[in-house]
């Protein structure tokens, strides 16, 4: 597999990261050679292996159903773009 | 009740088409607090108090499941006869919305909670089998407010993290009559389940309506569009027919069809593209690095299985051989899981078959006038039994059952004490009615001549006037048989 620019511009956009034109060439060169890295990986016959999604060999850890949190209004609002008392207030997105 | 054949087509100009749709439902689970957090999850809270640090995703929080939420996923699942899957994975579905703090959804996208599954409909013209692909958890997001500002989005993020199931049908469903029955009979499973309220006002239960349409007798599908979140049953099938119009004309006009979102406008009834959605499925998912994977044991998933209750297609079927109702008595008073209590402790009580006609007839009616669901009912289901058997027993007739039935609304009393106090009881003394009908033919004189010369419409004019001297207490068999007789000689 192989990323062209245009698939580093979607992905770019996807993530909300702004890429310079000037910038998309390198990106990609690095990006590609990265990918090739992991292409290389797939040399190695891995049917057998169960894949591996995090080190630790535990299960799920889990927690009764209790009300324990919440009731904090003015300490989340504090990121808010815009001040309200109830609300986030962000720029106007509506279909 | 004879079988009516299945008949929702679409005609073009050209040909005559069949829509083929699937749903995506979501179900929000019904637990104190969040899939991730100890949140509460009381609807009509006042904005942003229901909110944690996770919920709001600050950095560094962890997301820590809530045990209840898994079963009531397990549950809906054995509910819907589905494969409960004994290793699922959290995914994160990575898109940005202003409701979404995180940036992703923990959601399930290679390994669900619950398998393959399916669900019954009683439709006119037979039952039918809905597939279920998959049940999922994943969490809710906030909610944005578009129209309390020209300029700016008010967003209450009380919602998001609340656990939802998102419930997947194959694409079996033809109609948008189908659709109505699928999305009840989930609601009432659930219901039954005590997994989800239901409440389509409130948001509990919402769909997403994958439509297609294809030549009548195609084996293939044709390109489908998905109407994103629709919360009502009366919308879906609006969006459906016009969906379904929309993408049989372009098709007989030559053109092709855009796999695509599309929104539903209730205002203007039509539905139109969201072009924000482009890159819409377009959601890199992951296994969410925060989560490790969900192991059930299958002892806990037999224990939860024997611990379900009674289910409406289980309980129709008894109700049928029980109570000796008919296939559509039945399914009407296993709907709810309340009106089949009602319904229980009414036949116990007195006519099994009589008490159903009752319920459905003036109870449901008085409900329905008053907006009341059957666990508010005024009259009590023992108050209720007593009318049916007086009924049953000849004490009162129809008519004044309902008379009955009116007072025992306005006081709360109950109908033998209304019965009684009124002096309501039937006329049933043939001895007494003989006489009151031969003082009535006595003073109709013309009448009866005519009558005897072959008028026999006035019939129902003595039948009146019984009832009318006798305050509509004489027993209306009894009178009608007196009459017959006193009419020959």
């Amino acid at each position: 597999m192989s990323l062209d620019k245009e698939k580093i511009k979607h992905v770019a956009k996807l993530a909300r990261i702004s890429v310079d034109e000037a910038k998309v060439e390198s990106l990609t060169k690095d990006l590609n050679s990265i990918f090739k890295f992991i292409e290389q990986l797939n040399e190695l016959n891995t049917d057998k292996v169960e894949p591996l999604t995090s080190i630790l060999n535990q299960s799920l850890r889990s927690r009764k159903d209790e009300i324990s949190d919440g009731k904090i209004r003015e300490k989340i609002l504090k990121n808010s773009p815009k001040e309200n008392e109830e609300f986030f207030v962000v720029p106007k997105v509506v279909e | 009740m004879s079988k009516e054949k299945f008949d929702y087509f679409i005609k073009g100009e050209k040909e005559k088409y069949e829509v083929v749709i699937g749903l995506e439902v979501h179900a929000q689970v019904l637990s104190k607090s969040k899939l991730f957090s100890g949140s509460s999850t009381k609807f009509g809270a006042d904005p942003n108090n229901q909110v944690s640090l996770i919920d709001s995703a600050f950095p560094g929080m962890l997301p820590v499941i809530n045990e209840e939420c898994v079963k009531q996923a397990v549950r809906t699942g054995l509910g819907l006869n589905a494969k409960i899957n004994n290793y699922s994975v959290f995914d994160r579905k990575n898109y940005f919305y202003a409701d979404l703090p995180q940036g992703y959804q923990i959601s399930q996208y290679k390994n669900p909670i619950v398998g393959e599954g399916k669900v019954l409909l009683d439709m006119p013209y037979g039952s039918k089998e809905i597939g279920i692909e998959r049940l999922h958890l994943e969490q809710d997001a906030g909610k944005s407010i578009h129209d309390m500002d020209p300029s700016n989005t008010y967003v209450d993020l009380n919602r998001s993290g609340i656990a939802l199931m998102e419930i997947v049908s194959k694409p079996d469903l033809r109609s948008p009559d189908e659709v109505n029955a699928y999305i009840k009979k989930l609601r009432s499973i659930m219901r039954y389940l005590g997994t989800c309220d239901g409440n389509m006002q409130e948001g509990s239960l919402r769909a997403d309506v994958n439509v297609s349409v294809r030549k009548e007798g195609d084996k293939n599908f044709g390109t489908r569009c998905e109407i994103k979140n629709v919360n009502s049953i009366k919308f879906m099938q609006m969006a459906i027919e016009y969906e379904a119009a929309r993408q049989v004309e372009l098709i007989e006009n030559g053109k092709e069809i855009d796999q695509e979102t599309r929104l539903f406008d209730i205002k203007k009834n039509e539905t139109r593209s969201m072009r924000s959605k482009e890159d819409a499925h377009d959601y890199r998912y992951f296994p969410d690095p925060d989560l490790l994977p969900l192991k059930l044991e299958q002892k806990l998933i037999d224990d939860l299985k024997k611990s379900l209750p009674e289910l409406p297609d289980k309980k129709k079927e008894r109700f049928i051989k029980e109570y000796g109702l008919n296939a559509y008595e039945a399914n009407v008073l296993v709907s709810e899981k309340e009106i089949s209590d009602y319904y229980e402790e009414v036949a116990k009580l007195s006519d099994k078959k009589l008490a159903a006609t009752w319920m459905m007839g003036d109870l449901f009616a008085m409900l329905n006038d008053k907006g009341l669901d059957i666990s508010k009912s005024p009259v009590s289901a023992k108050h209720f039994a007593e009318l049916v058997q007086a009924i049953k027993s000849g004490e009162i007739s129809g008519r004044i059952a309902k008379e009955v039935f009116e007072i025992m609304l306005e006081t709360g009393d109950n109908p033998k004490k209304i019965i009684e106090s009124k002096g309501l009881k039937q006329q049933s003394d043939p001895k007494e009615l003989e006489k009151m009908i031969n003082e009535i033919l006595a003073k109709n004189k013309d009448k009866v001549d005519q009558y005897k010369s072959g008028k026999e419409k006035l019939f129902g004019f003595f039948v009146g006037q019984v009832m009318k001297s006798s305050g509509g207490k004489a027993n209306p068999q009894l009178t009608n048989e007196i009459l017959k007789k006193l009419l020959k000689g």
